[in-house]
């Protein structure tokens, strides 16, 4: 295959990596004062890639080190379109914090590119590239107010941990590559067709391991409470989105086109993290009183819901966590934006006792966050139910009942927390006035809240097909 | 294969014993130096193995520039090691249970490695005689053109990260402008003042 169709196929990548080359010098020469230029043309550049997407040839390029397929181009368009809400939910708030700096949307930009790659890696070297460009780019975000020791000491932990996982998941690449020939996942398929070996299966568990840490699954959750805790709200609310799709979509794609001659092998470790992630997302959820460090429990309770549906190890599965992936990624990030529109006396309200009354002081924020509460809850007909029925259907049909019933009973613990925020915020005395909210972050809170629910039916109507259709790509029965 | 087999033995004794010195060596500077060490012998053992590219990269990159830097960084920065190394009897148990548990694994796999052949069904480069050098440099610009582009962006987030997290834009520096220095006169830097007797010079 010659360069030019490759690149056509690579589109959405290559206009994301031009247009942060552009941008980078626009802000190196306009200094400062392009802080605001630089945020809308990388605005439009994402939209730009997401439209790409949508639309380029699908295929496969670089020797099968890119693949697009639906899969690819599903998430995608997600991904894109949340790194845009991301700049559009960041940039004023740095703006606000006098700490604006043009280095901030093309951070999320390159960590766009970072989960293109992820997302339509063929092989293992591009599965690695792309984590590292997304999560090298995340670690300097969360440590981006690097006046506030904790965004410091949140950039810091994540970043030791990260290199920490990256070194796991290598390891485990060169042992599948040194067993199965080949790095590429329709080789590495072919090699483990009859069966994996003895060495094939010890790499594919570090490999899983790697990804679980990508993915905040228990047990390779310790950075995520510290990290949410510490870095700035609105780019929690980035961290906690598109990256955990992409990585999910990564952790399908390389077990199921890499080792579907070993899917009894990887469901049972899927399985397992699925249950531990439940269990810890629901239990020491309980006791946390800072609404970030809730949050970050409450998605690694998430997250073991949609390993749960990838586990199923079927068509269905896949469908399910796509499906389950996008609505969870619009609520948590309308969560945060609630939190990053919330001040009072210039200080972010985090504590529960923040909240307090809240629905007096400030009505609007305080109906969306009991909207997307009751969302991550599960309660019909909110966006989260939706998602939540999907994953349990996919559970149960693929045979895995037991971990469905175990998440179901997981899922009480956890209403307890989201209903205490509620409780919190409707009956107890107000805690004082709030600063005035910025227009920005509350439209994006409230418009995720619009989301959850009614916009989310007739969006469901249109991201069922196409999930159906994502979920294909994988190549499951 | 006598000769071979003594230098495969030497650099691999010394691979393991300096490695071990890097986590048992008191002083920081030389965990650094056994780290060094340990580079160089396992670049001897990559020669062995007829990979001269890899093991010219190792020497050049990680004892050139990795090692050195952490040479830098070690004598440079005041950390307090002693108080890093104070929990090490407290986790040591845990640590080498899980050490163990590593080593049983590895022996498993290495048995399974010797009982198949890890990678018997992977056939060689073609029988062209090109140095594994040309072997590299014909697929990293051609079949792995992409990955080495994305490698490239990973090095840019690394760059604007540094320039993020560490540079500050402080008022009331005092910078070296080499075009001010150069073009400053006599009549701008010197002043004749005449002084009287008894007086001196006031501000």
């Amino acid at each position: 295959m010659d360069l030019t169709s490759a690149l056509q196929i690579a589109l959405p990548e290559v206009i994301l990596a031009l247009g942060t080359l552009v941008l980078i010098v626009v802000g190196a020469f306009g200094g400062e004062k392009s802080t605001g230029l630089v945020g809308l043309g990388a605005g439009a550049v994402l939209v730009e890639a997401a439209a790409a997407a949508c639309w380029g040839p699908m295929g496969q390029a670089f020797h099968g080190g890119f693949v697009a397929d639906a899969a690819a181009q599903f998430s995608k368009v997600a991904i894109y379109l949340m790194s845009a809400v991301a700049i559009a939910l960041g940039a004023p708030w740095l703006r606000r914090k006098r700490s604006a700096k043009f280095e901030y949307p093309l951070l999320v930009l390159l960590a766009a590119t970072g989960m293109g790659v992820m997302v339509s890696a063929g092989d293992l070297i591009s599965l690695y590239i792309g984590i590292e460009l997304q999560s090298l780019a995340l670690y300097v975000l969360a440590a981006f107010q690097r006046d506030d020791s904790r965004s410091s000491e949140a950039g810091l932990k994540y970043f030791v941990l990260g290199a920490l996982s990256s070194g796991l998941l290598l390891y485990g690449a060169s042992l599948i590559y040194g067993f199965a020939g080949s790095v590429r996942f329709a080789d590495i398929a072919a090699a483990v067709h009859a069966g994996a070996g003895q060495g094939v299966i010890f790499g594919l568990v570090f490999l899983i391991c790697g990804m679980a840490f990508k993915v905040s699954a228990a047990p390779f959750h310790m950075w995520t409470p510290d990290v949410y805790e510490g870095a700035p709200t609105p780019i929690v609310a980035f961290i906690t989105a598109a990256p955990k799709l992409a990585a999910m979509v990564l952790f399908a794609r390389a077990l199921a086109l890499g080792f579907p001659g070993a899917t009894g092998q990887w469901q049972q470790v899927i399985v397992v993290i699925a249950l531990i992630s439940m269990a810890v997302g629901a239990l020491a959820g309980l006791v946390q009183r800072n609404l970030k460090r809730l949050l970050a429990y409450s998605s690694i309770l998430n997250i073991g819901y949609a390993l749960m549906a990838m586990a199923a190890g079927t068509e269905g599965g896949m469908q399910a966590m796509l499906v389950f992936m996008v609505l969870y990624m619009i609520d948590v990030t309308g969560f945060f934006a609630c939190l990053t529109a919330l001040q009072r006396d210039g200080r972010p309200m985090e504590r529960l006792e923040d909240f307090a009354g809240l629905v007096r002081v400030r009505p609007g924020l305080a109906l969306a966050i009991t909207a997307l509460s009751l969302s991550l809850l599960g309660l019909p007909p909110f966006s989260g139910f939706w998602s939540k029925y999907y994953v349990f259907k996919a559970a149960i049909a693929g045979g895995l009942w037991p971990v469905a019933v175990f998440g179901l009973v997981a899922s009480v613990p956890a209403a307890f927390y989201y209903l205490r925020i509620l409780k919190t915020m409707w009956f107890d005395e107000p805690a004082g006035a709030t600063d005035r909210t910025p227009g920005d972050a509350s439209a994006i809170g409230m418009g995720a809240a619009l989301f959850s629910f009614p916009l989310v039916l007739p969006a469901l109507a249109a991201l069922d097909p196409l999930a159906t259709l994502a979920a294909r790509a994988f190549g499951l029965a | 294969m006598g000769l071979q087999a003594i230098a495969f033995y030497v650099l691999a004794v010394v691979t393991v014993a300096s490695a071990f010195g890097v986590t048992t060596a008191r002083n920081p500077v030389h965990s650094v130096l056994f780290l060094i060490l340990t580079f160089f012998t396992a670049a001897g053992l990559f020669v062995l193995l007829g990979a001269e590219f890899l093991a010219m990269l190792l020497v050049v990159v990680y004892v050139g520039a990795v090692a050195v830097l952490f040479l830098f960084v070690v004598m440079m920065l005041d950390v307090d090691f002693a108080s890093l190394r104070a929990g090490f009897a407290r986790y040591l148990p845990i640590g080498g249970a899980v050490a163990v548990f590593l080593l049983i694994e590895m022996i498993l796999v290495s048995g399974a490695v010797a009982e198949r052949g890890a990678a018997a069904h992977v056939k060689p480069l073609s029988g062209e005689n090109i140095s594994n050098t040309e072997a590299i440099g014909r697929v990293l610009y051609t079949d792995y053109l992409y990955d080495f582009q994305i490698a490239g962006l990973v090095l840019l987030v690394a760059m604007i990260g540094a320039i993020v997290l560490t540079l500050k834009h402080r008022p009331g520096i005092k910078r070296q402008t080499v075009a001010d220095q150069t073009g400053r006169s006599v009549r701008g830097g010197l002043q004749v003042v005449q002084v009287k007797v008894g007086e001196g010079i006031a501000e």
